[in-house]
Formats: C-alpha cells, structure tokens, sequence
C-alpha cells in the first residue's frame, strides 16, 4: 500500500515536470503547422527575397526582410546603448565598487528589467521621441531611434548582471599577479579580468540580442507599424513583434492567409532567438568549465 | 644621463589619473540606468497623479477621457493573477521536486532542465501564438475562446519557467542532514518531502511565485496576441461562469490609451500606469518581506 503511494507521487510529480517538454513541442508544433499551411500559399522563395510587405492589402507582398529589417535597426539601436555602458557598470561594480556600494545598487538597477514593458513604451513615445525632436527636428512621432534607445535602457542589467557575475567570478589570484607584475586597476581590469570572463560577457551580449529581437510592446507603440524596407531611425517602421500586435488587434478571421502570415512571423522570430540562446548557453558553459 | 625621480611621480601621476577617470566613467555608467529610472517614474507621476482619484480607479472604460477608468482593467488584472497562480504554483512546485528529489541524474533530467532553460528564453509573444492556438481555438468548448480562463492557461505556461527555478533553489537550500534524519526515522521520501523538506523550502518557493506573478501582471505581448479586447465594459462573474468570460488588464488598457492620438487619453495612460506600477511595488515588497521572514525565522 505504501509503495503503491509513494509510486502514484512519483509519477504524478514526473508527469508535472513532463509539461515543460510538451510545452516546448507545441510551440514547435503550432508554428510549425501554420508555418507549413502558410508556404502552401507563399513561396519561401518570396518570403525571403521580396522587398514589400503588404499583407494585408489588396496586392499582397511577403517579403519578411522588410520586417527584419526593421527589428535588425531596433536591436542594433538598443545593443549600442545597452552593451557598452552594462560592460561599463559591470566591470565598475566588480572591480572598483565597494563591497555596500556593489550590494545596494545591483539590485536598484535590476528593477530596470522588471518595470513592464508597456510602460517603457509609453515613456519612449510621450517623453524620448518629444526630446529628440529638440535635436532631430524632421524626426517622426513614431520611429526606431527612441524605441531603440529605450529598449536598450531595459536591457542594460541583463548585460551588467551576467557580466558582473563572470567579472566576479574570476580568481583573486590573477588580480594579485597582474598587480605584482606592477599594472593599475585599470591595466588590471580591462587586460587581465575582462579578457578571463569574456565567454560570459559575451553569453550576457548574446542574450541582450536575443531579448531586444524578441521585445515587443515597446517598438509596437513607439517605432510605429508602418513595414517599410530602411535602415533610417527617424521614420516608422515595424518590426516583427510589432506586426504580431498589429493584426492581434485587427478583426482578421482564423484561417486566412492573413492569420498564417503572424505564424509563419512567430516562426522566424523563434528560431533567430533559440539559435542565439544556444549560442549564449554554449558561451555560459565554456566559462563555468573554465573556473569551476 | 641619471634619471630623475621627478619623471618618475610624473609617470604614476598619469597612471593614477587614467585609473581615476576610468572609475567615475564606470561610475557614471551605472549611475546612467538609475537616473532614467527615475526621470521615468518622475514623468509618469507628473503626467498621472492628477488624474488618479476614486472614480478613475471604479469606472469602466469610456470614449471620454475624463469619464473613463480602470475598473474592468484592474479587476481582469486581478482575475488573471488568481488563476496564473492556481495553475503554475502546483504544477511549478511538483516539477521542481520531482527534478531535485526523485530524477536520477542522466539523460532525461538534462533534457528537462535544458529545456526549461530555453523556454525562459522564448519571446512572450511566441507563448501568445501558443495559447491563441491550443487555448483559444483547440480547446474553445472548455475556455471559452479569448477568455479570462485561456489568459491564465497562458501566462501560467510563460511564468513557470520561473516558478520551477526558483523552487529548485528553494528546495536544494534544504540540508540534506534533515532528510537523512527523517528517512532514518523511517519515513518514506514522500513522507520526508511532505513534513521536512516542503516546509521549510516554502517560503522560497512563494517568493518565487510572487515574483513570478509579478511578471505576469506587467505583460502585455502574449495576452493581445491570444486576443484579449481592448474595450471591456463589464466584470466576469464571480464563479465557473466567470472563466469564461472576455477580459482586459491593466498593461492592455494602458497600451489602448497609449495608442490614441487624444491627450486626455494619454493622461490616463500615466495614471494606469501608477497603479500598475504600485501594484507591482507591493507584489515585490511582500515578496521581499516573506524572504527576510524566513531568514530571520532560520537565524531564531
């Protein structure tokens, strides 16, 4: 009786956790299955080399570099404010903060990745894009610079964490040695610690990249959802997220050309963020072998 | 030729001065986060707080904007937490204790674990495509379709990666001295797990909920890709019936007034989102409270 208990438990418990293996196969499962349906209508040919995207117009285009293009110029944005100054802050926090410095800010600043990002939104349309137009007048009211440029404040604590961790990570010894050999904090910092972590700085890089890709709320309302094949920050684009919000909201029946395009959309964006998340997680791995 | 100290000071003054201008630059990057932060929750507050009174906070949405509020938002917010937590709490706890207490290291138990890994990084929006499918259309006879209950369903699968992380942790913090004193005793593992290790893990293992369903609460991408409306001008029943019922949140209602091109609405945006943001506020304080609990209550 008791074993028989302790074995229904078991598999109970086992069946619990079996849920996250399923949940990655219906992700896989329903793109991939609305994915298949959408190239029964569109070629991947198209898909891949048209320069229009035009869905939902009467003359339909599905050139996805044209949303691409448009979360390639957003990220890229948000990856120059968000991997400079989060390496910055990073090699500050470990390397030059005391000890109570270190420990009341790093989780201050982690409050930054935990505001909701509808909100960051909200603050790069109404208060960044008017402040640009100061400096940049024929800027439009929605456009990828301030959507980038907030978006890379969200991601500055994923890199200046990640990195930190690894910074800190790295044995005293060789601090001590480089000193010896008579170098600055600095020469120490930047030649001899930042070199030693690098496969975890370059992890925390990775996933920045991965979740300014995949971020949507903020360039749905700031960046516009005008698909437009550019590379200028000052006009309106839209992303791959930004389309997703875009037909959500619209009345478009199931089962249309127009319902498949967002999974075949959802598809691309999938597989760019697993690729660089396997890629990260490689990087991770190398440095835990490395000091552990 | 000898050389003179003088050039010596010289070399190290320019050595020290490079180390000084590197630190406050280090500095002034990781100041730079704080002081968006706060010129963001300053512009909110500016822009908010005179709009926030008890009819914001008790109206449903209107086409005026001084007549409109946050009931049916707040309320829907409310609904969703309630339910995320029924479903990813159990469910996240049982698959935490099931990895660390009973998976024999191997295959399988790294397939689980590299892949809860991933699924913390898919996209939010991925998860909304996800639920729009087997939530809303699949299983439409049971949900309901773009309901409060298929919301729930949803973001219960976005948060539980966070849910099982944080109860490993909370569990693996257990000394193995208590389980050994138990089976010694001669408990059985689940009699172990259920008296020794489940109590004194729980504490962690709520934090991590609450954060988790803080996350939940500030999420917008997956709920408007599954179709939540943006228009709600009543509350679901409180019952079964309830489950079933269409439903906004409190990101939704602030997204929908962001999007307008009125000022009024956007003056509403601001003070939705202090109440999103002290609602969140309070979410991390009790989890906060309950951490320092349970510390104090281990060093007693």
């Amino acid at each position: 009786m008791q074993a028989a208990v302790e074995g229904a438990i078991r598999a109970v418990l086992a069946a619990c956790s079996a849920l996250s293996i399923l949940t990655t196969a219906g992700i896989i499962g329903v793109l991939a299955f609305e994915t298949l349906a959408f190239f029964q209508e569109v070629s991947l040919w198209n898909f891949l080399t048209d320069t229009q995207w035009t869905p939902l117009f009467a003359e339909k285009h599905f050139g996805i570099l044209v949303l691409a293009s448009a979360t390639f110029l957003t990220t890229a944005i948000a990856v120059a404010v968000a991997l400079p100054i989060g390496l910055m802050a990073a090699i500050y926090l470990s390397e030059f903060a005391t000890e109570r410095v270190r420990r009341v800010i790093k989780p201050i600043l982690e409050i930054l990745a935990g505001i909701p990002t509808v909100v960051y939104g909200y603050f790069a349309l109404l208060f960044v894009t008017p402040l640009l137009k100061h400096l940049l007048p024929s800027i439009s009211g929605f456009n990828a610079l301030s959507a980038g440029l907030v978006m890379g404040v969200m991601i500055i604590p994923l890199v200046s964490s990640l990195s930190e961790d690894a910074l800190y990570a790295v044995p005293q010894s060789l601090r001590d040695g480089s000193y010896a050999l008579g170098a600055t904090r600095v020469q120490t910092a930047t030649r001899v610690v930042v070199p030693a972590a690098l496969s975890g700085i370059v992890a925390s890089f990775i996933l920045a990249i991965s979740r300014a890709i995949g971020e949507t709320m903020i360039v749905a309302i700031a960046a516009g959802q005008s698909p437009r094949l550019t590379l200028d920050p000052l006009v309106p684009v839209a992303t791959m997220t930004a389309y997703i919000v875009q037909v959500s909201l619209g009345d478009v029946p199931t089962g249309t050309l127009e319902f498949k395009t967002i999974f075949a959309v959802g598809m691309t964006l999938f597989l760019l963020t697993l690729g660089l998340n396997i890629l990260s997680h490689r990087f991770v791995m190398r440095y835990r072998q490395k000091y552990e | 030729m000898t050389s003179r100290p003088t050039t010596f000071r010289g070399a190290t003054g320019g050595r020290r001065l490079r180390d000084r201008a590197f630190e406050i630059a280090g500095l002034a990057c990781t100041l730079f986060g704080l002081v968006v932060l706060a010129t963001l929750v300053i512009d909110v507050l500016v822009d908010g707080l005179p709009r926030l009174s008890w009819q914001f906070l008790t109206s449903f949405p209107s086409r005026k904007p001084e007549e409109a509020g946050i009931l049916s938002a707040l309320v829907g917010s409310i609904w969703l937490m309630g339910l995320t937590a029924v479903f990813a709490f159990p469910v996240g706890l049982a698959t935490a204790i099931y990895l660390e207490e009973y998976a024999e290291p191997g295959r399988l138990q790294r397939l689980i674990e590299i892949n809860i890994a991933n699924l913390a990084g898919v996209p939010s929006i991925i998860y909304g495509l996800l639920g729009l499918e087997i939530f809303v259309r699949v299983m439409h006879p049971i949900t309901g379709g773009r309901s409060v209950l298929a919301g729930s369903l949803t973001m219960a699968l976005l948060v539980m990666p966070i849910v099982i992380i944080a109860s490993r942790e909370a569990i693996r913090a257990v000394p193995e001295s208590l389980r050994l004193g138990g089976l010694a005793l001669g408990a059985t593992r689940w009699q172990v797990i259920r008296t020794l290790v489940l109590p004194a893990a729980l504490p962690g293992v709520l934090t991590g909920t609450i954060l988790a369903l803080a996350r939940a609460v500030g999420e917008t991408a997956p709920l408007i890709t599954m179709g939540a409306l943006t228009f709600i001008a009543f509350l679901p029943e409180l019952g079964l019936q309830g489950l079933q019922s269409p439903f906004t949140v409190l990101p939704i209602q602030i997204f929908n007034w962001v999007s307008r091109p009125q000022a009024g609405f956007h003056v509403n945006a601001a003070a939705g989102i202090i109440v999103l943001l002290a609602l969140l506020l309070a979410m991390n304080a009790a989890a906060v409270l309950l951490r320092n609990l349970f510390q104090a209550r281990r060093a007693g």
